[in-house]
């Protein structure tokens, strides 16, 4: 049994770090994930880790030494947000296609112009078809036992794939929350020894590493990596299950929330999951029948989970801390409607809120469920009540 | 020990035919001399351009040592990170064979949208050699201007038209800018002087920490001569001076060929399509402010020899 | 196409993550019949410098005990700079037009 303390999210973060002891961390500092590079460079100073700290100069190089490390058959790690995740932009893209099992935290950040440091998805939203595993974390807790189990996961033989850990900048890196850690044992114990089959080391028998693909190879390819994604949630429930054996507590792709009777629910990544818990309970109360889908792994999208789920409601309201510039609402809402057609005719609403760090009150999302509420009683959604902005000053 | 080659010919060849670069390329004879430096095996990463597109096109692969292509601004910082994996597995004990680590890069690559990386990596002191192919332009995307274009050439977005008269910029000095980070080594090199070249990658490869290699690679298509003229444009380059031979170890500065008779740059100009207007009439000022150019680099570098000659000479003295 | 890997080969007969494991298969690939000259050796006049085999882009003149050997015709571009570069002296390499046999 580890310890309870009282953390700070990103510390939290550089403790996981320590606790994996990684073969290489490159990384580039960016608010509002610096301390996690300044925190982890102390244990390095202290000789606390003997991982090989590389202190690069930009986020692209840190993903591309990153991706050279990985293929030499390191255990691999970084963090980002933002700007600098969108800096990298076409190394992850290259990382997962070199099956390179690299896990980094994002500390989720609006991305400019203009420019702002506070929370949103956007930046890991835009990331998304780059082919990494998505696991978004409710609360410091979830950050440190996702990234625990990122290992595992992107290391398993099935997946071989970086896994993206993501956290709400600032709302999470920077708060104090308690904790319950694992122990150092419990933690390599966990992850085990990583081995790479196929390594740039390997001398003895030299490979190519990102040759050129002409027209007849490069689909072939990509629909050979594409098959992997269809493995892997199997992977995180599994890990999912042997980390609660480990520690108490177990994961799976998403946490449902008084859902066994809902009619009506919310969808939502991050910590807005845990203010609409609060929500939830206080509407429970009053005897509505309410509750709330915390999906973790957003990629890959666990499509016919989520159409079990909410298939059956007379609503649903899709929480999204992130817009698409020109489409037709936002990315989860998207997602999960698309994953709903032709199996339900459920009424599925979107709700944009949180953009650059605006906070979202509990009454915000009182009314939020009026509406869904409404819908359900509707049993429809004209057009223009679709989506909808939430806490923007009109 | 000497070179020689009788013996560099019993080395095996790291680099197989069967490459589609073109027919007398000048970075492809590079690569083949510079890997036959190296007495322990070589892990390579190499930025996108000629050498990378031409040597990997799937499902075929022409390099004999493991090799890495990631994007086109990063073989320094993705070979950073082989090479923390290999000291970190070291150190681990996880992993006990003597490895070399070099980054291949074009001059757009490494000039360019690559200098970024490879002044990190150069500043961070990893232990490898870069090697920069310069052929002047970003040659594989169809010979567009370069930072390493020399004033007056002619490339595709630096054209000759009827008003602006091919490349108004002089290049950049990149063996110096790399030299200028301290590192322990900084040589430039010519593919007409194997044993100058494959010393100089031997020393690279020796020394403890970044070196960095400026090879100048000339380029039939780009340039405009015949491609069975390779070897000797690479001469021109050097006895005209556009193209000197020195190295930079531990900060002293050592040319390491004078040509006996230094050419005009005219000579130099003549040789090649890409400079043909360079020897018009209505030309004359700007052949001879390259000319000057080159003057002046010269003896800038004779200089900087002279006194570090004389710094090393007093250095010992006082040590006496 | 590489005998290891076909032309038609569906994407679940190929390699992992893009790799090509099977180092210097480029040599399959036959670049000979890009020329349209091909070198010819006199051994005769050759002094086995060994400067043709440094200079060659392609790696293919063969070399055995510290002499020349053969060119490899299979991957020959016949850029000529082997003739270019033997010694004025000893011109032992000429190049003549390929006609293919």
């Amino acid at each position: 049994m580890g310890e309870r303390i009282l953390i700070e999210g990103n510390a939290a973060v550089a403790y996981a770090l320590k606790q994996i002891n990684p073969d290489v961390v490159a990384a580039y500092p960016i608010t509002p994930a610096t301390e996690v590079v300044q925190v982890f460079s102390e244990y390095v100073a202290n000789g606390e880790v003997d991982t090989e700290f590389v202190a690069v100069e930009s986020e692209h190089s840190a993903m591309s030494a990153c991706i050279g490390a990985s293929v030499a058959g390191g255990r691999v790690m970084t963090a980002t947000s933002a700007q600098g995740l969108a800096l990298m932009w076409e190394m992850l893209y290259i990382a997962s296609a070199l099956r390179c099992p690299i896990v980094m935290t994002v500390a989720n950040r609006a991305l400019s112009a203009n420019i702002n440091i506070h929370c949103d998805h956007s930046d890991s939203m835009g990331a998304r078809d780059s082919g990494w595993v998505q696991l978004y974390s409710e609360n410091t807790q979830e950050i440190y036992d996702n990234m625990i189990q990122g290992i595992r996961i992107a290391e398993h033989e099935d997946v071989r794939i970086p896994v993206m850990v993501c956290y709400d900048g600032f709302v999470l890196s920077h708060a104090l929350e308690v904790i319950e850690t694992n122990t150092d044992e419990q933690v390599q114990q966990f992850i085990g020894e990583f081995h790479r089959e196929d390594s740039l080391l390997d001398v003895d028998n030299p490979k190519t590493f990102g040759p050129l693909d002409l027209q007849d190879f490069y689909f072939e390819h990509k629909r050979q990596q594409a098959e992997v994604y269809e493995h892997i949630q199997p992977v995180v429930e599994q890990v999912g299950k042997e980390y609660g054996e480990l520690s108490g507590r177990s994961y799976g792709p998403y946490e449902l929330y008084r859902m066994d009777d809902a009619e009506v629910a919310l969808v939502a990544l991050g910590s807005t999951a845990g203010t609409i818990k609060d929500v939830v309970d206080e509407l429970r109360e009053q005897g509505r029948k309410v509750g709330l889908v915390k999906l973790r792994m957003f990629r890959p999208f666990p499509a016919a989970d989520l159409v079990d789920i909410l298939g059956g409601l007379k609503a649903v309201g899709v929480m999204d801390r992130s817009t698409s510039l020109g489409g037709f609402g936002a990315q989860l809402w998207t997602e999960i409607r698309s994953a709903l057609y032709g199996k339900s005719e459920v009424p599925v609403l979107d709700y944009i809120y949180g953009l650059g760090g605006r906070e979202i009150q509990l009454a915000e999302i009182v009314n939020i469920f009026d509406d869904v509420e409404r819908a359900a009683r509707d049993g429809k959604v004209e057009d223009a009540q679709l989506i909808k902005y939430v806490g923007v000053r009109e | 020990m000497a070179l020689r080659l009788k013996d560099l010919a019993q080395k095996p060849e790291l680099l197989s035919g069967g490459h589609r670069l073109c027919a007398g390329c000048g970075a492809s004879i590079a690569v083949r001399q510079i890997l036959l430096a190296a007495d322990v095996p070589v892990v390579a990463a190499n930025a996108t351009g000629c050498l990378e597109v031409a040597t990997t096109i799937f499902p075929y692969t022409a390099w004999k040592i493991p090799w890495i292509h990631s994007a086109f601004e990063n073989a320094a910082s993705t070979i950073a990170g082989v090479e923390a994996c290999y000291r970190a597995l070291k150190r681990r004990g996880k992993y006990d064979r003597e490895v070399k680590f070099i980054a291949f890069g074009g001059d757009g690559g490494t000039y360019d949208i690559g200098l970024q990386a490879l002044s990190g990596a150069l500043e961070r002191g990893h232990d490898f050699v870069y090697i920069c192919y310069d052929n002047q332009a970003y040659m594989n995307t169809g010979i567009q201007r370069s930072s390493a274009t020399p004033l007056g050439a002619a490339t595709t977005t630096s054209p000759c038209g009827t008003v602006i008269p091919g490349k108004t910029q002089r290049r950049k000095d990149l063996t110096q800018i790399c030299a200028a980070h301290g590192i322990p080594y900084a040589a430039q090199v010519s593919i007409h002087r194997w044993r100058d070249l494959i010393s100089k990658v031997q020393k690279a490869l020796a020394v403890e920490g970044p070196a960095f290699i400026n090879v100048l690679a000339p380029c039939p298509r780009g340039w405009r001569h015949p491609e069975n003229k390779t070897i000797e444009i690479a001469q021109l380059a050097v006895d005209t001076c556009v193209w000197p031979l020195y190295e930079v170890e531990n900060g002293i500065t050592r040319v390491t060929y004078k040509p006996r008779e230094k050419r005009p740059l005219a000579d130099w100009f003549a040789a090649q399509g890409r400079f043909a207007h360079m020897l018009r009439p209505e030309n004359a000022e700007l052949l001879q402010r390259a000319q000057e150019e080159v003057d002046r680099e010269w003896e800038r570098l004779l200089r900087r020899e002279e006194c570090d000659k004389a710094f090393v000479e007093q250095t010992e003295a006082q040590g006496q | 196409m590489s005998a290891k890997i076909p032309s038609d080969a569906g994407w679940r007969e190929l390699p992992e993550a893009g790799i090509i494991p099977y180092a210097g298969n480029a040599e399959e690939y036959n670049t000979g019949d890009w020329r349209t000259h091909r070198p010819v050796h006199d051994p005769e006049k050759c002094t086995n410098c060994l400067i043709c085999w440094i200079n060659c882009p392609d790696s293919a003149i063969i070399v055995e005990d510290g002499k020349f050997k053969e060119f490899d015709y299979e991957h020959c571009k016949g850029c000529g700079i082997c003739a270019e570069v033997c010694p004025d002296k000893v011109k032992a390499i000429t190049m003549v037009v390929e006609r293919g046999e």
